[in-house]
């Protein structure tokens, strides 16, 4: 298998190269591009057929491949087994290349009928950091998943009980997938840049890549934090750590981008920034794929040896420095002749927000690799702790939540005072009413940056409530029916606003969360005896019993804790720590192993709406400790049978002595003294169970901390709104040309105003400048690529341009009057004009 | 200002503005990061350190050399590469992975012949994912982790 696994990459490492190369010397040459593509598709075949080797070998406990012996045993949990794969430097890299090579057949399959000269680039591109991944695993050292052990062990080490848990099969994937499927609008980007397409074709076609990967990375950064709040032991969530900054880092780029790329799409502004921001989020995710594997940084994260680490480093300094070059050289077609119209627009606050993200990015950055420069200007590595962290961040975060709310109530262009007075009334009443409640009723007071939070956030989410309102409201008005089916569709009609819109909600509910449970934490260490209670915030803790577990491979010590408020009952919370014994080589055989591998902490968690009691436990394990370690020096002496020992210690002396003789009797010897050994652990753990040993526990009173996971659950709910596909995609319609795409961008504009004007963010008289501007330019689009794009589009005019906002699906015969949601007359009075196309709509499809 | 500023010369000053920020705001951060920063040490650099310096200290525990001590522990650091070995006592909370033989960071200070560490400031690297050494966990200290014992 490993033979055939190992000629599996080779091969995929071939074809990635092979259709990198091909693509670009011969990228004028339609029928070698198709190969290249299809060599993409097939190292995804290739690396599937990897994975799944390994994967086998991980199910049947095939030890001679050092990757099973090393991250898997014989008694580890297949579900465990399954993710090991992950937990190993050279499986992890199997899985870069994998959801590379995936991210890439996706991305080269729904564009393989348009944007034909930079798909060439963008397939070379990916080929190329395909093919260094893979490359890495054959040729670097220690790196290879198929390399073998020869004599292969019986039994592996074994997965570390700390990744036991269930996220370990889940929230590796994700941060990687995050990571992986920013190559696609980057190589994208690359190919626009070589190519001198510059205009918002590239981001149009990757766009929903990029927010996939925004989704991921942000759900992979969440399930961290949230098995690190109820696994870890420590009650945090976050730490400032520089394994966790890498991922944060291009998770804040990448939601910069995915905010100034709809002002490229929208008003072709910005195109140099988001270059720079695609190439800025592409080679922070390589830098956290350094991170992880170089060592160069202190971290409570796993570091193996950084034999992979250089390589990166070099790729780094390709992609920065090439990528620098080539934008560089692109300057003078990337800029922009408009400019913003009016600081009071949608567009200036996207800017801002950018500006705002970027300057958190720099400050995350600086903090995390503040040692190396450090090093380099006085000569000794100094670091910076959480509270700098937190200096810098919180107002840039409170800002940003502010930002969150404006955004979203401000239309494109220029908005008027007086409309935007309208618009921000409600919002600021709310958030007025917040911030006296606040004062009124809570401590929020002694905290500033807390209540500023809690403040602004009251205010964006009254805002997007407000705009899901006026958009239900308005498309009621126009087509009937009730309040709740009228926000379904305009919510489904125009996925990509109203999820984001869902995602700001997320948002500003997550950093109250983060804000509460930092600002109003109670933290406290105390020792109690069984039967004693001690007060932690008012609360009353008693340590009610003791209580121990043992089987033959860990030692589980816990305690029952009650928790109670002025005497009367709140909950009881079981706690533990678990001493797990060593397995492989590292074991022993005696009992006193149980404190010599890896220990775990079971987190005691009563979940609320407004608070979580969270309560860990470190027991005083000394005279166990002594216990065991007289119990194994007794055994020795027992099975040695020496003077003085009872008479049954002969008798397991005889059957050692026999098992020596005669292999066979081995397994039921050890059975038997293994079975003895246990007995004496359990009596062990009998007399703990019984005693009035204290413990040490760990107390924490977490307000709103629930929130964190309810804005993650919100936001993810949000962010597949915006990225599930409209009908007509779903419909198989994702052949469609760059004309369709302008198009329909073109027109999704021009609803995009209409609803804004229907929602009362747009005044009639800005509303019809606007409108009469973006149909100008809708009719250009028409006139120069309309009719030779194949797309039918119809003769320019007024005709065939969209006329109501809410204007249905591609209805597929472009004919306007066809579908019953389209009301008569619009907004402006215009009509619902004829296509006259041959078959194909000029109709916008949904606005996603 | 006034509408009848020209658009160019409104955005030259408005650039001159948001650049002024920012270079003050780049001048802050590194003032306080230099200011804020711990300086990182090996335990047989510590030793060198003027008593009561607010160390960074990064080590191995030595195996073997964890004690009870009161509600908190004692135990001695070397360096990563051996050598240098440093007492230490810490009170507060003790992360998993803690065991002799794992790297740990812990922020502190020398005074009088042992380093104190600040309570809640323990990191224990954690040895688990991408550990390529497959005895690592075999060599890895013979303390029982986070016991107060």
């Amino acid at each position: 298998m490993a033979s055939v696994g190992h000629a599996l990459l080779a091969l995929a490492f071939f074809v990635a190269a092979a259709s990198a190369v091909t693509a670009v010397v011969w990228r004028h040459n339609d029928a070698r591009v198709t190969l290249a593509r299809r060599g993409v598709y097939a190292v995804w075949f290739l690396l599937l057929a990897c994975i799944v080797i390994i994967e086998v070998s991980f199910a049947t406990n095939d030890f001679d491949l050092n990757i099973v012996a090393e991250h898997s045993s014989i008694e580890t949990p297949m579900f465990y087994k399954l993710a090991a794969m992950w937990s190993s430097q050279e499986g992890s890299l199997l899985l870069w290349a994998f959801v590379l090579s995936t991210a890439a057949s996706l991305a080269l399959y729904s564009t393989r009928h348009k944007l034909r000269d930079i798909v060439p680039w963008a397939t070379a591109v990916m080929m190329a950091i395909g093919s260094f991944f893979i490359g890495l695993m054959l040729f670097a050292p220690d790196v290879n998943p198929f390399h073998t052990l020869n004599p292969a062990p019986k039994d592996g080490i074994g997965l570390n009980p700390l990744l036991q848990h269930p996220s370990m099969m889940i929230h590796p994937p994700m941060l990687y997938s995050g990571y992986v499927a920013w190559t696609v609008p980057f190589a994208f980007a690359i190919g626009a840049l070589i190519t001198r397409r510059v205009d918002a074709e590239w981001i149009r076609a990757t766009r929903r890549f990029a927010l996939i990967a925004w989704t991921f990375l942000g759900f992979g950064l969440l399930l961290g934090a949230r098995w690190s709040y109820s696994e870890l032991g420590w009650g945090g969530y976050w730490a400032w750590d520089p394994v966790e900054n890498a991922a944060l880092m291009p998770f804040l780029l990448g939601t910069a981008f995915l905010h100034s790329i709809m002002v490229q799409e929208k008003r072709g502004m910005l195109k140099v920034w988001n270059s720079a921001l695609i190439v800025a989020t592409f080679s922070m995710c390589l830098l956290g794929t350094f991170l992880v594997r170089s060592g160069v940084l202190q971290s409570i994260h796993a570091f193996g040896d950084d034999t992979v680490g250089p390589y990166l480093l070099v790729v780094i300094g390709i992609v920065v420095i090439g990528s620098t070059c080539l934008l560089a050289s692109r300057l003078d077609e990337l800029r922009s002749p408009k400019r913003i119209d009016s600081l009071l627009s949608r567009e200036s606050v996207f800017l801002i927000n950018n500006l705002l993200l970027v300057g958190m990015t720099l400050v995350i950055a600086w903090g995390t690799f503040f040692p190396l420069i450090s090093e380099l200007f006085t000569g000794h590595k100094s670091s910076l702790a959480a509270p700098w962290f937190d200096k810098y961040t919180t107002p840039l975060a409170i800002l940003l939540v502010l930002f969150t709310g404006i955004g979203p109530l401000l239309a494109w262009r220029r908005v008027t005072w007086a409309s935007a007075r309208r618009v921000f009334r409600i919002p600021a009443a709310v958030a007025v009413l917040a911030l006296v409640a606040l004062l009124a009723f809570t401590d929020a007071g002694n905290r500033p940056w807390a209540l500023a939070l809690f403040t602004f956030a009251a205010f964006a989410i009254a805002g997007v409530l407000q705009e899901f309102y006026n958009g239900a409201h308005a498309r009621q008005k126009t087509s009937g029916g009730n309040f709740a089916g009228a926000l379904f569709a305009v919510t489904a009609r125009n996925r990509r606003r109203y999820g984001g819109y869902i995602v700001h909600i997320a948002i500003a509910i997550l950093l109250i969360g983060i804000a509460a449970s930092s600002s109003f934490q109670t933290n406290e260490n105390v020792s109690m005896k069984p039967g004693e209670t001690r007060v932690v915030d008012g609360r009353e803790f008693t340590y009610v019993r003791p209580y121990v577990k043992v089987d033959s491979e860990k030692y589980t010590i816990g305690a029952i804790v009650r928790v109670s408020q002025d005497g009367k009952y709140l909950t009881t919370l079981e706690t533990s720590r678990r001493f797990f014994r060593p397995t492989g080589a590292a074991a022993t055989g005696l009992i006193s192993d149980y404190f010599q591998g890896e220990a775990t902490s079971e987190v005691g968690l009563k979940t609320g709406l407004i608070r979580d009691i969270w309560v860990t436990v470190a027991p005083n394990v000394q005279k166990i400790q002594h216990q065991l370690a007289l119990a194994d020096k007794g055994f020795k002496t027992c099975v040695a049978a020496g003077p003085g020992t009872p008479p049954q210690c002969k008798d397991i002396n005889a059957m050692m002595r026999a098992a020596q003789a005669n292999p066979a009797l081995a397994p039921k010897a050890l059975e038997t003294i293994e079975h003895l050994q246990l007995l004496s652990a359990e009596k062990i753990a009998r007399q703990y169970a019984t005693s009035d040993i204290a413990a040490t526990f760990k107390v924490i009173i977490n307000p709103l901390v629930l929130w964190m996971w309810i804005g993650g659950i919100v936001g993810l709910i949000g962010a597949l709104i915006a990225v599930w596909p409209s009908r007509s995609r779903r419909k198989g319609a994702m052949v469609r040309t760059e004309a369709d795409e302008l198009k329909e961008a073109k027109y999704s504009e021009i609803r995009d105003a209409e609803l804004d004007h229907a929602s009362g963010k747009l005044s009639d008289e800005d509303y019809a400048i606007l409108d009469a501007e973006l149909r100008k330019e809708a009719v250009a689009i028409l006139d120069t690529v309309g009719v030779g794009a194949g797309t039918a589009a119809p003769r320019p005019g007024r005709a065939g341009l969209p006329s109501d906002w809410e204007g249905g699906e591609g209805n597929g015969n472009g004919n306007g009057d066809g579908n019953g949601h389209h009301p008569d007359e619009t907004p402006n009075g215009n009509g619902h004009a004829n296509g006259n196309g041959n078959g194909a709509s000029h109709e916008p499809a949904d606005r996603d | 200002m006034s509408d009848d500023v020209d658009p160019s010369r409104k955005r030259k000053i408005r650039l001159v503005v948001a650049l002024s920020v920012a270079v003050l705001l780049s001048v802050a951060l590194i003032y306080t990061s230099f200011s804020a920063s711990t300086q990182a040490k090996e335990p047989s650099q510590v030793l060198t350190t003027a008593p009561g310096t607010k160390t960074e200290m990064n080590g191995k525990v030595v195996p073997g050399s964890i004690k009870q001590a009161g509600t908190g522990i004692k135990f001695e650091v070397e360096d990563r590469s051996g050598g240098g070995a440093l007492p230490v006592s810490y009170n507060g909370s003790i992360p998993d992975p803690f065991r002799g033989g794992r790297e740990i960071v812990l922020t502190g200070a020398y005074e009088n012949g042992t380093f104190v560490g600040e309570p809640e400031s323990l990191i224990t690297k954690c040895p688990s994912k991408f550990t390529t050494n497959a005895s690592e966990s075999a060599s890895a200290g013979s303390e029982s982790s986070g016991s107060n014992g």
